[in-house]
């Protein structure tokens, strides 16, 4: 191509600056390799376009884990959050999911200032037309006004931009955001490289103008009082703390969503995309759920020096004056100003079973794509997919190998394999239900989990790795007294522990293991261990009470790891394995699996099928 | 079912042959010989002649030729026994019950000798394609067997018990999952924990029904029994098809209890023969009387036999199947069930009511639905893991919970297939209204 003499160049290109692309960015940045981030505006870097709020249950633990990768979502949120909970904290630590309610200009004030410092990072402001090639793999991008950019590899977190359709009753907005425009020309360009195309939708609520609310008489939702922080190396929350209220939706409510529904594009079939089943519009949970006792609506605010809320449960894409009427038959909205109505949008994604389990895309070499374009909603997943697509375009980039997260050690691990062997049939969330190694995958343990194998990698920063190890120290330190340190009968029940009479000596970490026991009830027997640190004590404390179920998990880890680790060659010629049939040949053309257990994710794959393939494993690893 | 147990089977077709081979493959296959023969493993690919005794009781069952291969270099790729016997079917059967006796050994399933030679690389590409097409007439056959089992009522309440563990499931994830949704609230721990405790007890008992099923099927035994002479082991010999007791003219010639397994048709039978029971002679046959008492009080069926020459001892109790023997030289009483040696009709005959009586007894597996031990050990496992699963919820571990529920969810799944995340998350969604 003729502009490319005067094109610049870097390692890795990252398309879009939202929390896919930033963390992306960065990651590639920290891995040493110069990455530009192309984004249309740079003020639109780290936007949060849907509700006011980072973690939850499930989301929470992705939160930790970017973190323990050493990215930037659970540092940023730490600065702009303005209530924090963790959610569940009345139960065990493997069902707690950290959530704050976010400032949304302090989030990107605090993420723009701290990639404009980023070391490896540039930003490039454009819009990215196509993609492109040389010998068939991703070599840059070029960009509307006709600028080209190269790299060693490209990725693409385009997010709702693709094509994205914004319906509000029944008028229809080309728009990737409401007031931004979509990116038609990257959207056409990617589905002539024989990209799978599907189309998914989501929605948003009306934003509320926070005077217009009668605050008076709503029920109070307070943060916790001493808030805890989403990253390892957050000291506290400097920022203060406010209270979301809770109101609900009224008969009255339901009668005009249901007269108003005629009207709406889920009824008149403009919208084609499916919805999520978790977060449906107020008209889906009216007519499926019908009045109850009315639908519960969290007002959030959206931060300090904006006045606008956002009401978390009214998602809608009815017409305006019907989103007017229905919000001011609920209590507190009487008298509510719409600052910006509520929509559905829907967008293309790409069939993430077209990935490599790495993000690479298996058509376009060089090429990874993360977030929303995979098929997921939620800021938490994209960042999550946008740390280990870095990383890997990163080491695509310097013609290193690139790396898989595994399923039996991270949330992010899950996702990722759930989209690329499974796909989507609605936007994919994360749910601590869909691990089946959720004991283990707990908030608390997620740097433990993750840190060494960023270290290895190459992505965290050494002022993190030293921090983690000091933390790795002292709580071995501490496990190590505990099992050292051991007491009779008679003196653990002098202090008011009822273990058997046995005359058996029972260690201090097989008291901890009790359901009875906490640390502080050790101290008392043995005061020297009130010597460590309250979070070394706490790591202890949860593992132990996790022992025996972690112990036959990891039977189950290591089992499910053997069965399944056994590679397959991606260039793997099905086409000369006699025995397969057609459809089953075809379908593992497409979805070159790396592994056993990535075969085995292949819809319509049999026993018969498996034991070839078990074979030809085998094979594959005895002739490496 | 472990890939690494040590298999066996019968290499050659079953029914009368000059010769048998078993092959044996497995870690054990080594073991196993020298426990038959009492001497060590011949070298490889050698054929040896071995004396074949029962390592328990030192009995000396046959003479047999043997072939050890070691693995890798074997049709395997494991160590692989070749045992070449006699063919009559006392030979086999007991063959059979003695290699079943051995801990980690156990029958092949089908195509699992072609398998393990797969998995162990020892097929070229070529090859793999007829390979391929026995496993899926093999996977098919498997299809088939779980639809037998499906409709043998199994299956439907396999499927009733999914459910149930799914509503579990549904109350412990939707707390886990949505704590922080209007519509899901707090734990409905007494409700979760009634329901759990009934689909345990309905568990139990299916166990526990499934369990005298099993134990009957295993050894739905028949004991012949009469006064000396009447020619029980000739008729034990015919039944068994071969000549495992030694029958003479003279009276009181069986000492000890001889027994074999049968298949009739499909119901495994263990057959026994006993001594003639009248007052003894000498110590020696005073204690094979003994031993034949006692074998008739655990029989589940006796056979009577009774002939018009020798005069009754014990009087039939209720239940025994009474038969007459010698009909070709002794004319039996009108309506009875008549045998002689040289009338084939008449033993095929008698087989016909036997079976019928095991069929009775053991059931057309209405009550006991379970037919293999997998099967039940799944139910135990589920029922242990429902308990602790009740046992945390009552203590609010509703995440120790979930994790029981997981556990039972895999084990039953191997009798109804269990549900996944996805199914799972449809149920929350189709009960409560989630999304904020």
């Amino acid at each position: 191509m003729k502009h490319d003499s005067q094109a610049e160049r870097f390692d890795v290109i990252v398309i879009g600056g939202g929390h896919a692309g930033c963390e992306a960015a960065a990651a590639s940045a920290r891995m040493g390799a110069r990455t530009a981030l192309v984004t249309k505006s740079i003020s639109d870097i780290g936007v949060m376009s849907c509700n006011p709020a980072i973690g939850g249950l499930g989301k929470g633990q992705i939160v930790r884990e970017i973190d323990a990768l050493d990215g930037l979502m659970a540092r940023m949120a730490d600065r702009a959050g303005i209530q924090f909970r963790i959610l569940n904290r009345s139960r065990g630590p493997a069902a707690r999911g950290p959530r704050a309610q976010i400032d949304r200009r302090l989030y990107q004030r605090a993420m723009q200032t701290e990639l404009a410092t980023y070391p490896n990072l540039s930003t490039v402001v454009g819009m990215v037309d196509g993609l492109i090639l040389q010998e068939g793999q991703v070599s840059g991008v070029r960009l509307h006004d006709g600028r080209a950019v190269l790299a060693g590899a490209v990725v693409l977190t385009a997010g709702t931009f693709l094509r994205g359709v914004i319906h509000i009753g029944r008028k229809r907005i080309a728009a990737g955001r409401v007031g931004e425009a979509p990116a038609e020309l990257l959207g056409r360009n990617l589905e002539s490289f024989g990209l799978a195309v599907g189309r998914l939708k989501t929605g948003t609520p009306a934003r509320l103008h926070q005077r217009t609310i009668d605050w008076d008489g709503l029920e109070r939702q307070p943060g916790d009082s001493d808030p805890e922080p989403f990253s390892f190396l957050s000291d506290g929350i400097a920022t203060p703390q406010v209270d979301c209220r809770i109101t609900r939706t009224t008969a009255a409510t339901h009668d005009i969503i249901r007269d108003a529904f005629v009207d709406s594009p889920l009824r008149t079939g403009a919208i084609v995309g499916h919805g999520p089943r978790y977060c449906p519009s107020i008209e889906d949970k009216v007519s499926r759920f019908g009045d109850r006792d009315g639908h519960q609506i969290f007002l959030e605010p959206e931060g300090f020096d904006t006045e606008l809320v956002y009401p978390n449960g009214v998602s809608t894409s009815l017409s305006e004056s019907a989103q007017e009427r229905f919000l001011r038959t609920i209590p507190g909205l009487e008298r509510v100003e719409i600052a910006r109505y509520g929509y559905a949008i829907e967008y293309d994604y790409f069939d993430p079973r077209g990935l490599f389990p790495t993000l690479e895309s298996k058509n376009l070499c060089r090429l990874f794509l993360a977030g929303q374009v995979n098929g997921t909603t939620g800021y938490e997943e994209a960042a999550g997919q946008g740390v280990l697509a870095g990383i890997n375009a990163a080491l695509r980039s310097s013609g290193a190998t690139p790396a898989v997260l595994e399923r039996s050690a991270s949330f992010i691990g899950v996702m990722i394999d759930d989209l690329t062997s499974r796909g989507v049939t609605e936007p994919y969330r994360m749910f601590t239900s869909r691990s089946e190694f959720r004991l283990s995958l707990r908030a608390d343990n997620a740097d433990f989990r993750l840190t060494p194998v960023g270290t290895s990698l190459g992505c965290v920063s050494g002022g993190r790795t030293a921090a983690f190890r000091m933390r790795e120290l002292e709580t071995s330190e501490v496990a190590r007294k505990l099992s050292g340190l051991s007491a009779t009968p008679q003196m653990t029940r002098s202090f008011g522990i009822d273990v058997k009479e046995d005359g058996v000596r029972r260690t201090a970490m097989e008291l901890l293991a009790r359901v009875d026991v906490c640390f502080e009830d050790l101290i008392r027997m043995w005061p020297e261990l009130s010597n460590s640190s309250a979070s070394a004590r706490m790591q202890v404390e949860t593992d132990a009470k996790y022992a025996v179920y972690l112990d036959r998990q990891n039977g189950a880890v290591s089992d499910y790891r053997a069965r399944l680790a056994a590679k397959l060659s991606p260039d793997l010629d099905y086409r000369s394995i006699p025995g397969l049939s057609n459809e089953i040949r075809s379908r593992l053309l497409k979805a070159k699996p790396l592994t056993l257990g990535h075969a085995y994710e292949v819809e319509g794959m049999t026993p018969a099928a498996m034991t070839l393939l078990a074979a030809y494993a085998k094979r594959g690893e005895a002739g490496a | 079912m472990a890939e690494s147990d040590t298999i066996f089977a019968l290499a050659t077709p079953p029914g009368r042959s000059a010769l048998a081979v078993f092959r044996i493959s497995g870690a054990q296959a080594g073991y196993v010989l020298e426990m038959l023969s009492g001497r060590a493993v011949p070298e490889a690919r050698r054929v040896v002649l071995r004396a074949i005794s029962d390592p328990d009781s030192g009995e000396r069952i046959d003479t047999g030729l043997a072939t050890f291969f070691k693995g890798p270099a074997s049709f395997t790729g494991e160590d692989l026994l070749e045992l070449t016997v006699h063919g009559g079917r006392g030979v086999i059967n007991a063959v059979s019950s003695i290699l079943r006796r051995f801990e980690k050994v156990r029958t092949a399933e089908p195509g699992e000798f072609t398998r393990r030679a797969y998995s162990a690389g020892k097929f070229d590409l070529a090859q793999a394609e007829a390979i391929a097409d026995l496993i899926d007439s093999e996977t098919e056959f498997q299809r088939r067997q779980a639809l037998r089992l499906l409709d043998n009522g199994l299956g439907r309440r396999a499927e009733v018990w999914r459910q149930s563990l799914l509503q579990i499931a549904v109350e412990l994830e939707s707390v886990l999952d949505f704590s922080d949704e209007g519509d899901v609230g707090e734990a409905q721990v007494e409700g979760l924990v009634a329901r759990a405790e009934e689909l345990r007890l309905e568990i139990v008992r299916a166990r526990d029904a499934g369990a005298r099923s099993l134990a009957l099927r295993n050894g739905f035994t028949v004991v012949i029994a009469g006064p000396p002479n009447v020619g029980k082991s000739t008729l034990f010999n015919l039944l068994a098809g071969s000549e495992l007791a030694i029958v003479t003219e003279y009276a009181g010639t069986t000492r000890d209890l001889l027994s074999t397994d049968l298949d009739l048709d499909g119901v495994p039978v263990k057959l026994v023969d006993t001594a003639g029971v009248r007052v003894a002679l000498d110590p020696v046959e005073a204690i094979g009387v003994e031993r034949a008492r006692s074998a008739i009080g655990s029989a589940d069926l006796v056979v009577r036999l009774q002939s018009g020459d020798v005069d009754p001892f014990d009087e039939a109790a209720p239940g025994d199947l009474v038969v007459w023997s010698k009909a070709d030289r002794f004319a039996p009483p009108k309506g009875v069930i008549a045998i002689s040696s040289v009338d084939f009709d008449s033993i095929s005959k008698l087989i016909k009511s036997i079976r019928e009586r095991a069929l009775n007894t053991v059931g057309d597996g209405s009550e006991g639905l379970l037919t293999r031990q997998r099967h039940l050990d799944a139910l135990a496992i589920s029922a242990d893991a429902l308990g602790r699963l009740i046992e945390a919820s009552r203590g609010n571990r509703l995440e120790l919970a979930a994790e029981e529920c997981r556990d039972v969810n895999v084990a039953l799944g191997s009798i109804s297939g269990s549900f996944g995340a996805e199914e799972l998350l449809g149920a929350i969604f189709a009960r409560f209204c989630i999304g904020k």
